[in-house]
């Protein structure tokens, strides 16, 4: 390294690379984080950033690569390793124990001695010391349930000063703290950062990482974009490095697509003032028949929870959907379903493919789920349906036989888009159907649902690739901070405008 | 042989067949079936009928383990269960009507399905972890039971009724044909409809099903149902093999050798994928034990030990996960060793 004017690095992380079976989830990623500085770590769902955090803290083992703290190289076994290097972190959800009171969280492990026994006084004494140099007046012997989330957040970082915390990782430290909450947190960091604290800060709120960073790394596809000082990056350009702007061989999908919508008639879904406090601002929507509406907007802008609402798979506490001009009741997916609409969500894990279950009992799954547990479909059917869809969504390995678990990212999220279309629903909403997995799966997907809307299904599609949503929709729903700000025709609409409207539209002041 | 060394099956049944070849070596009279009056005998018959009780809890446990649940009542039911048809026997003026004894048990086991519902409404419905739902019943079930009886073990003397446990029917005992009729019943339902694989889908994953509009609710809730109404049959056996209720005694830790015997036949805890073949062999494998111990003459003092030591044994020698931990373990370690030297080098 030069002798420059600059402070060592505390972090050092070189040609990191971690790979989970059939995806490369980091490519050769370098990060540096040096003492003194709050640095926002930026990606799109699946850019790697938790997986870069958790190589940080230990969590996960690096496949290649090599992390150095303070100079030494390191190799983290354990999330207990990183804490004796020095590197804490302060998760979304507190990991602290909410039955012991302030001070026993703050100390716990570190409690005063005296004898064989612990002197609780010189304990809650020492606890104290430590939160008030966070600015924090509390009674150290009330129990930390009585706090809000807010100050549970502080009270951790309080406990991450006392393991004498060099790095201090905040993964979503503020999606669910109000303004005022999150300015008394963000005084906090600051204060750290000028005692010399290196502070990762990650959070999907765009204002808020202007508001605190002084650098920004990103990360897309599990690659390193780019590492910048916060008054080099406007928010567009940052957005744009998110997103990427990838060329691929799909201009035929944009030609398709790009045709002329009748919205005279009925439209086939209409919600109206559809919102949740606290979840989404109410909001509007209309599909007509044929028609792809692309909802575009960052990570956590409301773009899923807007679907969720309109599919029952939460309830909303206001506003009402009509199918065909009819109202209709959506409190639980199976009453959208019946009203022939389907969504695919954007967590295939955990809320699409059944694991254990075969391909093709995965696929029967929404059609049987339909026909109640009765009417089993018959075998001879089942198999004609899956065998169907296999070879149309070209599910590999074909076979309807393997457990679904076992197949890649691509090939799950095919299985899952034929459990729905053999539902024959009206209108689909496919939440991320393309994320994380390769290019020739997300091809076939594409090339399917454009075909599929040619036909007259209606479809809702979100992604966070726009060129994707651009390609796909005729008509483009934006989202920012849990609100709907506007709706774009695709086809007068560039990359460019899209990306602007994300990011500046209404926001008289902003850029 | 591959294909039936990696059956789900193989091991437990292996563990079963070992179990009958230990004891016919040890005695060659164990299995040795002898027929009297057209009625089947010998220490195998006996194992058949008196896992009866045990093989209906163990089918329903199966059913509810299946949508990851746990039903700890079971054995509460089967003494609430027996203590109502012996009360409306005993109560009646001729206990030794078939018709008095056939709505004895009929009331009962209709009880024993409301004791089942109740569950199923904690769990499914107010979203009770199922281990605590069940448990308020295993506690204040046998209490019911306690108060239904007056607090005294009702005996009867009533021919109709001590069939079910003792008689016999086309030469096999009726106890037997119970579960037999209960394992076949169920093996159908769950497989000529769509119940087991959405069951299996709820046990897998509970959100991924209700987002594909799965009833998971109800598929909660009539697993807890079919549970509690299997225990009811299994407590009018134990009644009838005694011929009294025993709200004490009835179907004690029974819940637990039932969860033993789905442990043994293959089927996770994690809920899923469930196997009523695999828990009929768990029963009988645990069933063979305790005859087993019985038939060699195993101290009381030592039986539990004798027990303990021989589930462990078929425990750890079935455990796929154990299998796979010590091959991922051992690659492990090699690859430790590797990145070790690697390291050197660098």
């Amino acid at each position: 390294m030069t002798a420059d004017i600059e402070v060592p690095p505390i972090v050092e992380m070189r040609g990191i690379t971690i790979r989970f079976p059939g995806v490369l989830a980091l490519d050769n990623v370098d990060f540096t984080l040096r003492p003194g500085e709050v640095h926002s770590l930026m990606g799109e769902n699946g850019a790697g950033k938790s997986t870069l955090i958790k190589a940080l803290t230990g969590v996960y083992a690096i496949d290649s690569g090599s992390i150095a703290v303070a100079g030494e190289r390191q190799t983290f076994d354990t999330a207990a390793d990183a804490q004796e290097a020095g590197i804490s972190t302060v998760y979304q959800e507190v990991n602290l124990c909410t039955n012991l009171t302030v001070g026993e969280n703050v100390m716990l492990g570190h409690e005063k001695r005296r004898g064989t026994g612990i002197d609780w006084k010189a304990t809650h004494r020492e606890a104290a010391r430590h939160l008030d140099s966070l600015g924090l007046q509390l009674d150290t012997r009330s129990m930390l349930s009585n706090h809000s989330i807010a100050i549970q957040q502080l009270v951790a970082i309080s406990r991450a000063m006392v393991l004498d915390a060099k790095v201090l990782i905040l993964d979503e430290p503020t999606s669910s703290l109000d303004r005022g909450e999150v300015e008394q947190l963000f005084g906090v960091i600051r204060d750290l950062r000028d005692k010399g604290v290196a502070i990762l800060f990650v959070s999907h709120f765009l204002d808020q990482v202007y508001e605190i960073s002084d650098r920004i790394t990103v990360l897309r596809n599990g690659t390193l974009v780019g590492e910048y000082p916060i008054e080099e990056l406007p928010r567009d350009a940052l957005v744009t490095k998110m997103i990427g702007r990838e060329l691929e061989d799909l201009a035929a999908i944009a030609n398709s697509s790009h045709r002329s919508i009748d919205r005279t008639g009925t439209p086939v879904v209409k919600a109206t003032g559809l919102g949740k406090r606290g979840v989404l601002e109410p909001a509007d929507l209309e599909i007509y028949e044929g028609e792809v509406v692309g909802i575009a907007g960052l990570l956590g802008s409301g773009r899923t929870e807007l679907v969720r609402l309109l599919y029952g798979a939460d309830r909303a506490d206001e506003g009402s959907v009509e199918v065909h001009g009819e109202h209709a009741r959506l409190h639980q997916p199976r009453h959208a379903i019946e009203h022939r609409i389907s969504l695919s969500s954007e967590n295939r894990r955990e809320e699409g493919v059944v694991a254990d279950l075969t391909v093709a009992e995965n696929i029967v799954l929404g059609m049987q789920a339909r026909q109640g547990w009765l009417k089993k479909i018959p075998k001879k059917d089942q198999d004609a349906v899956v065998q169907e869809y296999i070879e149309a969504l070209g599910v590999r390995p074909a076979n309807p036989n393997a457990l679904v678990g076992n197949l890649s990212g691509g090939n799950q999220q095919k299985v899952l888009l034929a459990r729905w279309l053999a539902t024959a629903p009206e209108l689909l909403v496919l939440d991320e159907p393309t994320r994380g997995i390769d290019v020739g799966a997300k091809a076939d997907i594409q090339r399917k649902v454009a075909e599929l809307s040619a036909q007259g299904l209606s479809v809702i599609f979100i992604s966070s690739e726009l060129e994707e949503v651009l390609r796909m929709a005729q008509r483009v729903v934006v989202l920012r901070d849990r609100k709907k700000i506007g709706e774009l025709e695709a086809a007068t609409t560039d990359l460019d405008a899209l990306i602007d409207y994300i990011a500046n539209a209404g926001e008289g002041t902003a850029a | 042989m591959t294909a039936i060394y990696k059956h789900r099956l193989f091991w437990p049944i292996v563990a079963l067949l070992t179990l009958i070849v230990v004891n016919a070596v040890a005695r060659p009279q164990f299995i040795k079936i002898t027929m009297r009056d057209g009625e089947l005998y010998g220490p195998l018959i006996s194992i058949l009928r008196e896992s009866a009780p045990l093989m209906l809890v163990a089918l329903g446990m199966t059913i509810v383990i299946a949508t990851r649940g746990i039903d700890l009542s079971v054995g509460a039911t089967m003494a609430v269960s027996g203590a109502v048809a012996l009360t409306i026997i005993d109560g009646s003026d001729d206990p030794g009507n078939v018709g008095t004894v056939l709505i004895a048990c009929v009331v009962a086991v209709l009880v024993s399905l409301v004791l089942g519902a109740w569950n199923g409404f904690l769990v499914s419905v107010v979203g009770i972890q199922p281990i605590i739902a069940t448990l308020v019943l295993m506690l204040a079930g046998r209490g019911v039971a306690l108060l239904i009886t007056g607090g005294f073990i009702t005996t009867v003397n009533s021919e109709p009724f001590a069939f079910i446990a003792s008689g016999y029917l086309f030469a096999l005992p009726f106890a037997f044909l119970i579960g037999l009729v209960a394992i076949i019943v169920l093996s159908l339902v769950e497989r000529r409809t769509a119940l087991g694989v959405l069951t299996e889908a709820v046990g897998i994953n509970p959100e991924a099903s209700r987002l594909a509009g799965v009833r998971s609710r109800s598929i909660i809730w009539g697993a807890y149902m079919v549970s509690g109404m299997l225990a009811g049959i299994a407590g009018l056996i134990y009644a009838s093999n005694i011929k009294a209720a025993d709200a004490n005694a009835a179907g004690v830790f029974i819940e637990l050798y039932a969860i033993l015997a789905v442990v043994l036949g293959g089927t996770s805890l994690n809920g899923g994928k469930f196997s009523i073949a695999g828990t009929v062999v768990g029963v009988l494998i645990i069933q063979t034990l305790e005859s087993t111990i019985l038939f060699l003459g195993v101290s009381s003092a030592q039986s539990p030990v004798f027990f303990a030591v021989v589930v462990v044994i078929v425990v750890i020698v079935q455990s796929s996960r154990l299998r796979d931990g010590l091959a991922a373990l051992s690659t492990r370690l090699r690859s430790r060793s590797e990145a070790d030297e690697k390291v050197e080098v660098a």
